[in-house]
């Protein structure tokens, strides 16, 4: 599989601890902060493939979050989770352009799954613009 | 059913609808009936004024043209030619032969002497002395006398008229006798309706005339005495037990007075009739007003009754929403809270998983690592413990009970419920609690409703980093009250909604957030638990809810 980055933002400190060390014993770039001006801050400076954000947090939560990333950085795929089973906070999230809407609990190989399915579109869709931006410059 | 508060309802409206609707409609009526009723009256009194005045006329007409005959041919003729009584018969027969009034003529010579006469009654009257008679010493001092009048040998009501003439110095007077029918005649014609009369009387309320009914010719009319009457004069009298109107109008010579009688009944007639139709009217309006005013009001409270009763059902069926929305919003509240340590418990276990699956497994820093998780997932054990058990005890108490409640307790509790909902909104919840007030006995579960409610709206009404203060205090002036004192720097409420905001409905959060009924309900229960509910409020700088609680409910 290939190596992609990934970057978990939720604000218990456990799961983030953890989760990272295990994305990183399957091979993944991960990263993890523990809110959502933390995550916009680490954004700054590296890009990331995919990106975990949880709905429900103090200060900046997911949903702002998430408008803000969309604004910075348009082609990062954001998968939302939530321990939270509203469903318009879901709905709001792919809206605002959000790969996917996920309940927890999850196991990590259905999170894997997702990450890696986010991944690919984002390739994909990488791909595509080169092919626009090439279809452009020839006359 | 109609409720006694229905029974008052429809009683007023009944009440004022007739006010409204029967007091002019009275006044009305009654105007008419009385400006109608004088109107008649003017116009009948004037009526019978005039008939009396016309009557009059004519018989001072008729007795004006009999004087003037006779004064005619008594300064035409000389007393040498009239005591000749064969040219007297000729004269008396020219004067018959237009006015068949005319009984008798006679000459008088100034001693009283009847010198020469004509007439069916001769060897009765020829040669009769009058010299003594009442009305010989009157006509001698006025030169002209009309009689009242009497019944003369042949039993006919008759009058006499006799006038004066001067030959030198010697007086003489011409007499004639008239038959008084045809002043009967004339009064009679003022007899109008069936029961109306007309007569002469003379200055001693004696009849010169027949009466229709009341009385006979110089007897004494059963009436009013009119004799003195002078001039024309309208009066309403009793007369026979009934009510009659009366006109009295003076002839000036003789001196008689002609009195009219109507009966008032028979004269107003019209008006009674016109009164009857009204007043019939009149009550048949009355009657149409009230039946309408009892079928309106009767289906205006029905459908008041109606509305009423739907209006309760669909109440029923708000609150029995809200609860179920109170319960999903649990529902939801208590599976985020579960839901966070259950996805720390799994990431544990896999992440255990993966170190024992791994070649390194029994290294020291593995071993450290299996602890630590073992560690994290007991936390989150005992997290998820917590929460399932402030459930329970949230169930348990849905049931009205009383018990002895720590209020300290139960406020920490509550703002145990709603930190992690604050705290994930950037709001602190800060309590300060006197530890001096007493335990009260209330319903627990009731009273944490309440908190719950008002603390939930001081959170909703919050931004990031306001901070929501809980006091409990005891005043020891009044040791049966326990306050708790909810505020938060949040939005606050418009004056003009303050008033409002513990109405049933009323809600300044949008549909699918609140119903409107939280204030409400804690109004209701603070009410049933014998505490009151308090607020103030400024907008833009908060709001303060106070509960006062009774240490005994």
């Amino acid at each position: 599989m290939e190596r992609f980055s990934v970057l978990i933002v939720d604000d218990e400190v456990d799961f983030t601890e953890t989760i990272v060390k295990r994305l990183k014993g399957r091979g993944l770039d991960a990263d993890g902060v523990n809110s959502g001006e933390e995550a916009l801050r680490l954004m700054e400076t590296r890009e990331y493939d995919v990106v975990v954000l949880d709905v429900k947090m103090p200060g900046l939560d997911g949903i702002e979050t998430l408008r803000e990333i969309k604004k910075r950085k348009p082609y990062t795929e954001v998968i939302m989770l939530t321990g939270h089973g509203s469903v318009e906070s879901g709905i709001k999230g792919l809206q605002l352009g959000a790969y996917n809407y996920i309940m927890k609990p999850v196991t990590l190989d259905e999170l894997m799954e997702h990450m890696t399915q986010a991944y690919e579109r984002r390739i994909i869709e990488a791909q595509r613009r080169e092919d626009a931006e090439r279809s452009e410059q020839r006359p | 059913m109609l409720t006694r508060h229905y029974q008052e309802l429809r009683l007023k409206m009944v009440i004022t609808t007739l006010c409204f609707a029967l007091i002019p409609l009275l006044a009305l009526g009654l105007t008419i009936y009385y400006q109608f009723t004088t109107a008649y009256e003017l116009r009948t009194i004037e009526a019978v004024r005039t008939m009396a005045q016309n009557r009059v006329n004519s018989v001072e007409l008729f007795l004006e043209e009999r004087i003037a005959q006779l004064v005619t041919v008594a300064n035409t003729h000389t007393y040498e030619q009239l005591r000749n009584e064969q040219y007297l018969q000729k004269v008396f027969k020219v004067m018959q032969h237009r006015s068949k009034s005319y009984i008798d003529l006679g000459v008088i010579d100034q001693n009283g002497d009847h010198i020469a006469y004509t007439g069916p009654h001769y060897s009765e009257l020829k040669g009769v002395n009058y010299g003594k008679e009442a009305w010989f010493q009157a006509v001698m001092a006025s030169s002209l006398y009309v009689s009242d009048v009497f019944l003369g040998f042949r039993k006919v009501p008759h009058f006499i008229i006799a006038v004066t003439n001067h030959e030198g110095n010697k007086t003489w007077i011409l007499r004639a006798t008239i038959n008084s029918d045809i002043i009967d005649n004339m009064v009679r014609r003022a007899q109008v309706g069936r029961k109306g009369d007309a007569f002469i009387i003379n200055r001693e309320n004696v009849l010169q005339t027949t009466p229709r009914f009341n009385g006979k010719v110089l007897g004494k009319p059963n009436a009013p005495n009119f004799s003195a009457v002078v001039d024309t004069i309208v009066e309403r009298a009793d007369s026979g037990g009934e009510e009659s109107l009366f006109a009295a109008s003076s002839i000036s010579n003789p001196r008689w007075v002609l009195v009219i009688k109507e009966d008032l009944r028979e004269a107003m007639a019209l008006l009674f009739r016109a009164r009857h139709v009204e007043v019939i009217i009149l009550l048949a309006g009355i009657g149409l007003v009230v039946a309408g005013t009892l079928i309106i009001t009767r289906s205006l409270t029905n459908e008041l009754m109606k509305v009423e009763t739907e209006r309760a059902k669909s109440d029923e069926l708000v609150v029995q929403s809200a609860k179920m929305a109170a319960l999903g919003k649990l529902a939801a509240g208590v599976a985020h809270e579960v839901n966070n340590p259950l996805q720390i418990i799994s990431e544990q276990a896999g992440w255990m998983k993966d170190i024992l699956e791994s070649d390194t497994a029994s290294s020291q820093e593995n071993q450290q690592e299996l602890k630590q998780c073992i560690r994290k997932i007991e936390r989150q054990v005992e997290r998820s413990r917590a929460i399932t058990h402030r459930l329970l005890g949230f169930g348990r108490r849905m049931e009205p009970t009383q018990e002895m409640v720590d209020v300290n307790g139960l406020v920490a509790e509550t703002v145990k419920f709603l930190e992690n909902e604050a705290h994930h909104r950037g709001i602190d919840i800060q309590d300060e609690l006197d530890q001096s007030i007493p335990k009260i006995t209330t319903d627990p579960s009731q009273l944490q409703q309440v908190l719950l409610n008002i603390m939930d709206n001081a959170i909703d009404a919050s931004g990031k980093g306001d901070v929501i203060k809980v006091v409990t205090s005891h005043n020891s002036e009044d040791p049966r009250v326990v306050t708790v004192r909810v505020s938060d720097q949040g939005i606050g409420i418009p004056k003009d909604k303050l008033n409002r905001i513990f109405d049933p409905f009323f809600t300044t959060k949008g549909p699918s957030e609140g119903t409107g009924l939280g204030l409400s309900i804690s109004y209701s229960i603070m009410e049933k638990l014998g505490g009151r509910i308090a607020v103030e409020s400024e907008e833009g700088m908060g709001t303060t809810f106070t509960l006062f609680i009774p240490t005994e409910s």
